[in-house]
């Protein structure tokens, strides 16, 4: 016992900041066989594993770490895709401190289980090892759901509802399937190859995907029913980019963090001219907030080639919303941090492009709704940063397009739909929605796990 | 399955194209568009949906070749797939019987005027088109409006055919003459809608520009589109894309076109298509 706890938490190797601000590779490179079972012995297989409340699926944690310890990797993967379809995307992606890592207990004492990396790892392992086992799918229980929007919430409850025997018909309005996991997250922390990996998996069970379809344009929701699907799970996400409607907010070079990101991670524009879909390459780069987003956005603008990236957040940094380990990756490679500051004004030249940021020092007053102190103004505290590029990645809205296509569809006051928070069941019958077009921008996990109650429901409905 | 089912040059760099789409021929209306890409590597481009055919699935495509993804598509034969066709998009073009209705088309812009055209006439107005183009060998369409409007004006700006002038003067002739107009539709190049609705706004003659921004998912979901209506930000792919023209802002329109000219140019010197 004592032996084991002595050994350290197994770092993650990674791509040296200097060189991987300049490729758009994967910044972790995954631990060895050795290192994942090092990593593994650490954990003590506590009888009341509290780790485990803190997944928000209930991930078999000792279960699968022990198979590790026991160099069974597969078994490993298999154990945690009892609960979690998509562990290579969650192993790299879910905020696993404020998670399932936060209540290790080892965590008390010392460093917690590092069970993202052992989860990315058994996950990986399966996948190159071409071990994925498409599982035995059901005798036709002869109903069909049509399940709108690609994104986590919508992978997940595919898969699970085709594990029930339903016949599942995923409708995509981007040309490519994923949602945030191929449009928003880059490539540099989760591979598109892993996306795709998952996909064609849920295809070989029998899912069909169908792509170019926006639901609520043309074809409605109500359409669906009545072409014969006998439910519809809405997993449309958070899709409206939110502006700041400051002076100027339109000139060239300003851009939302949604299409900045769809350029360079859906369209590829990273590579262009290999693809044709072109991006700014700013040199000196303001991009605004604080969230994942943000950090994605300002890695990206660095490996676009920028000189100065600049995260401008107009509070400081213990409310910033990223992941720990995301400001952490952008300051190594050399994002910088400008804080208690806001944009008011955009200043233009010639051309209509953006060539300075008129901003306001601000200052933590009281608290506001969310328990964080409310940032104010400094009066006369105005100056200028000099920008010719400018990511604004304050958050995202609801998409309007199926609510209002949907008769009796209710909403909130967001514009979010309005669910029964244990079985995602909408104000319509028949219809059902979860992840972020339900909680507003959340994470991969939050979605997932919503898809997974719904799924449940779903079939009880249909039974 | 997005499959090229006919296709006809009109003139020097235009082109129409049916494509067969059953569910966009189903439910499309006048003033909505599509997105094409050729290929995976490709762009997403919006184009108007010119006609469509239920009873086929198919939807027309007309398009001027400009740059690297019109050039492909030009180079695509009848038979061949595109990579991805997505629609309709867009609002449909308000549409009631207003009256008299004035379409003024220029250039290609002829293309995105006829279905609205034809709509108008369908919902009971008297329809006046106006379509113009530099010169008559590149004027498109002149018999397809001809048939669908009670009285047709063809200008080119060289006087190689019909009126010599630039279709903004013919407007404002057709109003000086004393003809009613309820409602006018301006398509075309950006400074040709922007002086179309200068010649309006005296007259108070409530006047829809269909705009073209860039656009990339063309969902309401990025911002790329983004245009200046009344001082308030649209997205155009989804609050549009036509509007109240009076209240454009044409300048921020024409900087934003101009976004990536460096790199369309490079993509031009690097497509294949031709080879
Ligand atoms: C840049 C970025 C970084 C992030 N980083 C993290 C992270 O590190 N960890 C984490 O846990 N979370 C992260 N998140 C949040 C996470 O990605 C989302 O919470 C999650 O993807 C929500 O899943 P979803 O299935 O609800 O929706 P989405 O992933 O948004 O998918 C919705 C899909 O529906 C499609 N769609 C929308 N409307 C229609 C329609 N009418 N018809 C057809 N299809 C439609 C969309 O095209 C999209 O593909 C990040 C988000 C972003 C934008
Ligand atoms: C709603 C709408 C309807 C349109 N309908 C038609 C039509 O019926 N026929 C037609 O010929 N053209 C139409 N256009 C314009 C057409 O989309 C562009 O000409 C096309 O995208 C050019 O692509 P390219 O790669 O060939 O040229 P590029 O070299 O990429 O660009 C050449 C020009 O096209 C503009 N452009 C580039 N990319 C886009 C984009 N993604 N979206 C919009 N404009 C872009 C650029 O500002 C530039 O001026 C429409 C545009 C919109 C927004
Ligand atoms: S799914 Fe996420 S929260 Fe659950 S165990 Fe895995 S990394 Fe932790
Ligand atoms: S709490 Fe930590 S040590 Fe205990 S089972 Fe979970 S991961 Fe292992
Ligand atoms: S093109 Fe993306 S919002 Fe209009």
């Amino acid at each position: 016992m004592s032996k084991k706890e002595k050994i350290p938490r197994q770092m993650m190797p990674e791509q040296d900041p200097k060189v991987r601000s300049t490729n758009f590779d994967e910044v972790p490179l995954g631990y060895t066989e050795e290192q994942a079972v090092l990593e593994a012995k650490r954990c003590i297989q506590c009888k009341k594993p509290t780790c485990v409340t803190g997944c928000p699926v209930d991930v078999d944690i000792p279960g699968f770490i022990k198979l590790i310890a026991e160099r069974n990797f597969t078994g490993a993967a298999r154990r945690i895709k009892g609960t979690n379809s998509l562990p290579a995307i969650c192993g790299r992606v879910c905020p696993q401190e404020s998670q399932c890592e936060e209540l290790c207990i080892l965590g008390k004492k010392g460093e917690p289980v590092a069970i993202g990396r052992l989860e990315r790892f058994a996950a990986d392992y399966e996948r190159n090892a071409d071990a994925v086992q498409v599982p035995d799918i059901p005798a036709s229980s002869g109903k069909k759901v049509a399940v709108v929007g690609s994104g986590p919430a919508g992978l997940t409850i595919a898969g699970d509802l085709v594990k029930f025997g339903h016949k599942v018909t995923i409708f995509e309005g981007l040309h490519k399937s994923g949602g945030v996991l191929i449009y928003g997250i880059p490539e540099f922390r989760l591979p598109k190859d892993i996306v795709d990996a998952e996909i064609s998996y849920l295809e070989k069970m029998g899912v069909e995907v169908v792509t170019n379809v926006v639901i609520g344009r043309g074809k409605t929701v109500d359409d669906l029913l009545d072409e014969g699907f006998d439910a519809v799970f809405l997993g449309v996400g958070a899709g409206a980019p939110v502006f700041m409607n400051i002076p100027g907010e339109n000139l060239s070079g300003i851009y939302s963090a949604n299409e900045y990101l769809t350029r360079s991670n859906l369209m590829k524009a990273y590579r262009f001219p290999e693809y044709d879909t072109p991006i700014a390459r700013g040199k000196n780069v303001a991009v605004l907030g604080a969230g994942n987003v943000t950090m994605d956005s300002a890695r990206t603008a660095l490996r676009l080639g920028a000189d100065n990236v600049t995260v401008v957040y107009r509070r400081t940094e213990v409310e910033m919303p990223a992941r720990a380990e995301e400001v952490h990756h952008a300051k190594e490679e050399g994002v910088q941090f400008k804080l208690l500051t806001n944009p008011v004004e955009y200043i233009g030249d010639e051309n209509g492009w953006v060539k300075g940021m008129k901003c306001i020092q601000m200052k933590l007053g009281e608290p506001d709704d969310s328990g964080r102190r409310r940032p104010v103004p400094i009066e006369g505290s105005e100056f200028v940063i000099d920008v010719d590029m400018v990511v604004v990645a304050i958050g995202t809205n609801a998409n309007p397009v199926i609510p209002v296509t949907t008769p009796g569809l209710e909403t909130n006051r967001w514009g979010y739909i309005v669910v029964d928070e244990e079985t995602g069941k909408t104000s319509r019958e028949g219809i059902y929605a979860g992840g972020d077009i339900v909680t507003g921008s959340a994470t991969v996990i939050l979605a997932m796990g919503a898809a997974k109650k719904t799924a449940r429901a779903i079939n009880e409905y249909l039974k | 399955m997005n499959r090229i089912v006919k296709k006809t040059q009109l003139s020097e760099n235009v082109f129409r194209m049916t494509i067969n789409a059953p569910q966009i021929a189903e439910k499309r209306e006048a003033g909505q568009f599509v997105v094409i890409m050729t290929e995976e590597k490709g762009e997403r481009i919006p184009l108007t949906i010119v006609d469509s055919d239920r009873d086929e699935g198919t939807v027309t495509i007309i398009f001027q070749v400009v740059g690297k993804t019109t050039m492909c598509l030009a180079a695509m034969k009848k038979g061949e797939d595109l990579f991805a066709v997505l629609g309709p998009l867009g609002m449909p073009t308000e549409m009631e019987d207003f009256g008299t209705s004035v379409v003024v088309g220029g250039g290609v812009g002829i293309g995105v005027a006829y279905p609205i055209i034809k709509a108008l006439k369908e919902a009971g107005n008297k329809v006046i088109a106006i379509i113009g183009a530099r010169t008559k060998d590149i004027l498109i369409l002149e018999d397809e409006i001809r048939e669908v409007c009670d009285r047709l004006i063809v200008s080119t700006d060289d006087g190689s055919y019909g009126v010599h002038g630039f279709v903004t003067d013919v407007l404002k002739d057709l109003i000086d003459s004393g003809e009613t107009i309820n409602r006018a539709f301006a398509i075309g190049p950006v400074p040709m809608m922007k002086f179309l609705c200068e010649v309006t706004r005296p007259y108070n003659i409530k006047t829809i520009v269909s705009l073209n921004p860039i656009m990339v998912d063309a969902t309401g979901m990025c911002g790329a589109c983004r245009v200046s209506v009344g001082g308030k930000t649209k997205f155009a792919c989804v609050d549009g894309p036509e509007f109240n023209g009076h209240d454009v802002d044409f300048n921020l329109l024409m900087n934003r076109l101009r976004m990536y000219n460096v790199e369309e140019e490079e993509a031009r010197k690097g497509c294949k298509c031709h080879e």
